[in-house]
């Protein structure tokens, strides 16, 4: 709270970011410990958690005040003007401390209070459980073996104690292994698929050099390929550019030379490095809030930004590697320099394309479990939730998620999860609001003691999934679609509008049919409901008829009174969009939103009474 | 003439189809007057193609030893291939097809012998008439009348026979108007705004020339749909340069000193072969599949297909606000106001009139606003994205529309009685039909040509309701409100449903919808299952009383 020095500023106003006739919310804004909170007049609240602040900025003071522009991780971005320079000031540096966390302690969720006992709490951290994920996919088995290499974290501090490696893989061998490789995260078991008998494995790069070779990491190669009795042949798939990866030999890095591991195929797939990434997302953001944008001027800052080129490549590395699996019953091991940035990207969507588990809600929390938090994607580094380096921020977790979103549109009968679960994890992996995501490895994680002091975001989501229900998903829909297949064609890629402006509600859609068949088949269970009742006091009725007749009195006895009773419309009872319905149904409703002429502003001055909502779009969310 | 001059080789055996996404068909081809029809003989899967020819944009061929082998490629964007055996064979039909699908008189095209298959319900060329729709307008407002002053095309050629126009001029005074504007298309009421009795009227171009021409009567008629003290608003749609330019030409637009009550606002919309042009790059960006996303995007930018959008979209926004937010009449006009000025009244009838946004709104719709009123649909949609020819006239004025349209309806996907199969349908009709109603330019020239009583409406095959159903919207829920669509970049999408239509599997998404179709219906069942039970407990409490 030493930071905090003013909590409450009146008459501040919330510019509309893209209305060129600078439309404005007037309202307070108040300061607390963990949220910025801005109610207009019309009592309408945004709350900005501290820790989804990316930058503050304060612009040069204007005639109606001083401006102060924040940008949020989850692509928020609200322009207040404060009237009095020095209040603007003060949440300015407030906003700067508190957004600039120096200790895990200091996170919203260790203050964070759900209201559950401990016992509750420990159950929620119990739902997600590895070694059964594991077992699920058919390990421990005759050719792999959990290993207690690891338990103490002695031998690589940013795995997790429980590593699956092949059973010949013996105790030396995974030293020898760990030592010829970048963090010595040596190649152990990411995903096994049952049926082929093949295997994604995942490490880091070879310390090879120019010519430095490690005979027990050949062997630990070897005997991944000789764990998989289809095909003896395995894949060593390279994610970086064949350049950054020649680059790394100079440092004592590198990449396998095929020559010395026996039955592998090498094989670069080119996904840019965590500083291309980030850059490439701020030029996303930089078109994507021009004012004013016309077609040209976006779809050659899409270009520009690499951003969807980016986004294809991570998706075409993980077809490559499904093919490997699934034509070839090969084995792969992948890496890219430390393997948990882009390496994580291609086992986590090879792993999703492979296993339709994945694509339940429940399977899509294991598998960022498995190959995100546990194998040590520096979640802490890369969402900077500490004040910290910020060249170790990238997008990469994001990318991962849009991938994921992609696949959805192309199959939208084949994920049991909609874009809301996916924007919500967004969500959370930056809020610091829940102890999953905090910290980069599970060592640490440990020493926090997240899991007495913090609690699971699943649970939570898995509470409220009626909202993240894909209600057009059919499990047993197809065989094909076990494995699916992505087009990869560039044409297939669309920027994730929901993503980069979901608090932009002017450019969404006006009606969702999405929203509106989701409310339809919540409605269609309901009325299964009703009906099994309704069935069940008709023959009980017919049973015995005079016990029922009192009661039944108090009912309409014309026909059409109680048709009318039932909903004829379930959405009218309850809001289709539950998130800022009020707030986007006005944008919706203005012309001047919309930006059709510059005329607006003059039309405005002219007749100021013609914005009235009466008019809008007000009622139609569905 | 005689087609079967024109086909040297009427059949040819074990000729081998090629389409993206289907396994290669060994079977027969046939060439007769208006069709190519292909079908495989394999016994299992029997599969019959039926291409117009008039549907056929370009034809190319060559030749691997004796193989030939011919790629069409359709107006409708699709493309197939054909390899035929025998050089003869193969030219034979490479010219045939060639000439049948130029023929260049109209009486010749297939509407004119196409024999309806199904019964006919209703009279499509009788189901738009003007006094039906001038009928409506009379229950709200007797401020209009309609004018026969072009009952026989003498006054504007390319204008209807009757028209709606001010109670308070005379025929006379619009002859003399019809002098005054490019083509004679004098202001004519084109929307009435029901809210708020504002009204939008679309003509050409004043002819005011260098020295500034003026007509009192034009200035009386546009005057007479103001309200007292009312300002009005005049959407020119060329950039105020070429306006100025076209005072050279004779042309021009109205000078603020004539027309103190009216604001002038340009909203440059392209025609002719910028647009053509348009197409063709977007079409050739679609269907490279070999492009790296950085190629793709650029070449969808340069295509600049979605910027015109966004301009069209944006002046008929701007036409609907003036007329509903600022409650001021407007008339919009380009230089001919047969493309552009028709594609800013009809969407902004879209935005502001729940009617059009049903399936028989719509189709009057496109009569009144298209048809009627003078888009030469012929000569705009001779050819399409496949053209050599740089013929001047050929524009995607009507796709550019439509797509307009589907945008709209992709932000309100409940508000429209339709789905996008209709758009598509109405898209593949204007260029390649066997029904009459898009033939010739204009009311004038289908009167010559007597379609109504030689050609089949299409309306009289669309409005059954074994074809009404393919295109109803399942999620349709009238509204009587005005729908605002976004038009920034980010909310205007590529219309996969017809660029991208050919060039990849559509089957997950026909299944996903499908599926949707499954849970409204499964839906309504429910409903009414739940009412009938509740009507039976509560018909058994009354028994049970009596």
């Amino acid at each position: 709270m030493e930071h905090i020095r003013t909590t409450k500023v009146e008459q501040v106003k919330l510019l509309d970011r893209f209305s060129t006739s600078n439309k404005s919310l007037t309202g307070t804004l108040y300061l607390t410990a963990t949220h910025l909170l801005f109610i207009d007049s019309s009592q309408r609240e945004t709350w900005i958690l501290h820790h989804h602040i990316a930058a503050v900025e304060k612009l040069p003071l204007t005639t109606s005040g001083c401006p102060l522009v924040i940008q949020c991780k989850n692509f928020r971005i609200v322009h207040f003007v404060v009237p009095r320079e020095r209040d603007c000031h003060d949440i300015y540096n407030s906003l700067l401390q508190l957004s600039r966390t120096a200790k895990y302690e200091e996170l919203y969720a260790f203050s964070y209070n759900p209201k559950q006992n401990e016992s509750e709490q420990v159950k929620g951290w119990q739902l997600i459980d590895l070694a059964e994920e594991y077992k699920r996919m058919g390990v421990p088995n005759a050719n792999w073996q959990l290993s207690d290499a690891n338990r103490d974290y002695k031998i690589c501090e940013t795995y997790p104690r429980e590593l699956y490696v092949p059973r010949t893989a013996s105790k030396p061998i995974i030293v020898g292994s760990s030592k010829f490789r970048s963090k010595g995260r040596f190649p152990v078991l990411s995903y096994y698929h049952k049926n082929k008998e093949a295997a994604i494995c995942r490490c880091s790069q070879p310390l090879s050099g120019f010519s430095a070779r490690c005979l027990e990491d050949e062997h630990m190669l070897q005997a991944i390929s000789k764990a998989n009795p289809s095909n003896r042949y395995m894949y060593v798939m390279d994610t970086r550019p064949k350049l950054n990866a020649m680059a790394n030999r100079a440092a004592g890095k590198g990449y396998e030379n095929e020559d010395n591991y026996s039955n592998i195929r090498f094989q670069f797939v080119g996904i840019e490095n965590i500083h291309v990434m980030r850059s490439s997302l701020q030029k996303l953001l930089e078109v994507s809030g021009t004012k004013g944008l016309s077609v040209n001027d976006f779809l050659s800052g899409l270009e520009n930004s690499g951003w969807l080129r980016h986004i294809k490549a991570v998706l075409d590395a993980a077809v490559f590697l499904v093919k490997a699996i699934a034509v070839e019953s090969a084995s792969v091991l992948v890496h890219c320099s430390d393997g948990w940035d882009r390496t994580s990207q291609v086992c986590s969507l090879g792993a999703l394309l492979l296993d339709s588990y994945y694509r339940t809600i429940k399977g899509f929390m294991v598998l960022i479990e498995k190959d995100w938090i546990s194998f040590g994607h520096k979640f802490s580094d890369r969402c900077s939730q500490l004040d910290g380096d910020p060249k170790e921020i990238s997008p990469v977790f994001t990318q991962f998620l849009e991938s994921v979103w992609n696949l959805t549109e192309q199959f939208p009968q084949a994920f049991e999860y909609n874009e809301a679960f996916l924007l919500q994890i967004h969500e959370h992996v930056h809020s610091c609001q829940f102890g999953n995501f905090l910290g980069n490895c599970q060592k640490e994680r440990e020493e926090l003691k997240l899991k007495e002091k913090t609690y699971s975001l699943w649970p939570f989501l898995l509470e409220e999934q009626k909202k993240y229900r894909n209600p057009l998903y059919n499990p047993d829909f197809s065989p094909e679609l076990t494995l699916l297949e992505p087009n990869t064609v560039s044409f297939n890629f669309k920027f994730w509008r929901n993503m980069y402006h979901q608090f932009d509600r002017s450019m969404h859609p006006r009606q969702s049919v999405f929203n509106l068949i989701m409310n339809l088949s919540e409605q269609n269970k309901q009325l299964e409901e009703d009906i099994k009742e309704l069935e069940a006091k008709i023959k009980q009725r017919n049973a015995q008829p005079d016990a029922v007749l009192v009661k039944e009195h108090q009912q309409p006895t014309h026909p059409a009174p109680v048709a009318l009773k039932t909903p004829p419309c379930f959405k009218k009872e309850q809001p289709l969009i539950a998130v800022n319905d009020a707030v986007r149904t006005i944008e919706g409703s203005n012309t001047a939103d919309n930006r059709y002429s510059e005329f607006v502003s003059e039309f405005s001055k002219a007749e100021p009474a013609v914005v009235s909502l009466e008019y809008g779009v007000a009622r139609m969310t569905c | 003439m005689e087609f079967a001059e024109l086909i040297k080789t009427p059949r040819a055996d074990n000729v081998v189809l090629h389409r993206p996404f289907y396994l290669a068909v060994e079977g027969t081809l046939c060439l007769t007057g208006h069709h190519l029809i292909f079908s495989s003989r394999r016994h299992d899967n029997a599969e019959e193609l039926w291409l117009l020819h008039s549907n056929i944009d370009s034809i190319e061929k060559r030749f691997v030893g004796s193989l030939g082998t011919i790629v069409i490629k359709c107006k409708d964007l699709r493309i197939i291939q054909l390899d035929i055996p025998g050089m003869e064979e193969c030219l034979n039909i490479a010219s045939s097809i060639e000439a049948l699908s130029t023929l260049d008189s109209v009486t010749l095209m297939y509407p004119f012998f196409y024999r309806p298959m199904f019964e006919i319900v209703e009279d499509g060329w009788r189901s738009f008439l003007p006094d039906q729709e001038f009928e409506l307008l009379s229950s709200v407002t007797d401020e209009w009348r309609l004018s026969c002053i072009n009952k026989d095309f003498s006054v504007c050629p390319s204008y209807p026979p009757v028209v709606i126009v001010p109670k308070s001029i005379d025929d006379e005074a619009l002859w003399k108007v019809a002098m005054f504007r490019h083509g004679s298309r004098f202001p004519v009421l084109s929307y009435y705004h029901k809210k708020n009795g504002m009204v939008m009227m679309r003509s050409s171009q004043p002819l005011t020339g260098t020295n500034g021409r003026r007509c009192k009567e034009d200035e009386k008629l546009i005057n007479a749909t103001l309200r007292p003290g009312k300002r009005g608003y005049i959407i020119d749609t060329r950039s105020l340069n070429v306006a100025q330019q076209a005072r050279a030409k004779g042309g021009g637009f109205e000078q603020e000193a004539h027309y103190p009550q009216w604001r002038r606002i340009h909203k440059c919309i392209e025609r002719f072969n910028i647009l053509q042009e348009s197409l063709i790059k977007l079409v050739e960006a679609c269907n490279d599949q070999s492009h790296n996303m950085d190629r793709w995007l650029s070449k969808l930018e340069a295509s600049n297909w979605l910027t015109h959008i966004k301009e069209i979209l944006t002046a008929a926004c701007l036409a609907a606000q003036c007329i509903d937010r600022e409650g001021a009449s407007v008339l919009v006009h380009g230089t001919e106001g047969t493309d552009s000025t028709l594609q800013v009244t009809s969407l902004a009838q879209i935005i502001l009139d729940p009617r059009c946004r049903t399936i028989r709104g719509f189709e009057s719709l496109v009569v009144r606003e298209w048809l009627q009123a003078g888009h030469p649909f012929q000569q705009r949609c001779a050819q399409s994205a496949y053209s050599n020819s740089k013929q001047k006239w050929e524009a995607p004025v009507f796709l550019l529309f439509l797509d307009c349209v589907w945008q709209i309806l992709r932000q309100f996907p409940c508000s429209f009685e339709f789905n996008e199969r209709f758009l598509i349908m109405l898209f593949e009709h204007a260029y390649a039909s066997q029904f009459g109603t898009f033939l010739g330019n204009n009311e004038n020239e289908r009167s010559k040509l007597k379609l109504p009583q030689k050609t089949m409406s299409l309306w009289s095959w669309v409005n059954r309701s074994e074809e009404l159903i393919k295109f109803q919207n399942p999620l349709f829920e009238a509204n009587s409100l005005v729908i605002w669509p976004s038009v920034a970049p980010q909310s205007l999408q590529l219309w996969e449903g017809v660029f991208l239509r050919w060039n990849r599997p559509s089957k997950f998404q026909d299944e996903a919808q499908e599926e949707m179709i499954n849970i409204i219906k499964y839906n309504k069942q429910l409903q009414a299952k739940v009412n009938a039970l509740r009507r039976q407990i509560a018909e058994m409490g009354t028994d049970d009383r009596m």
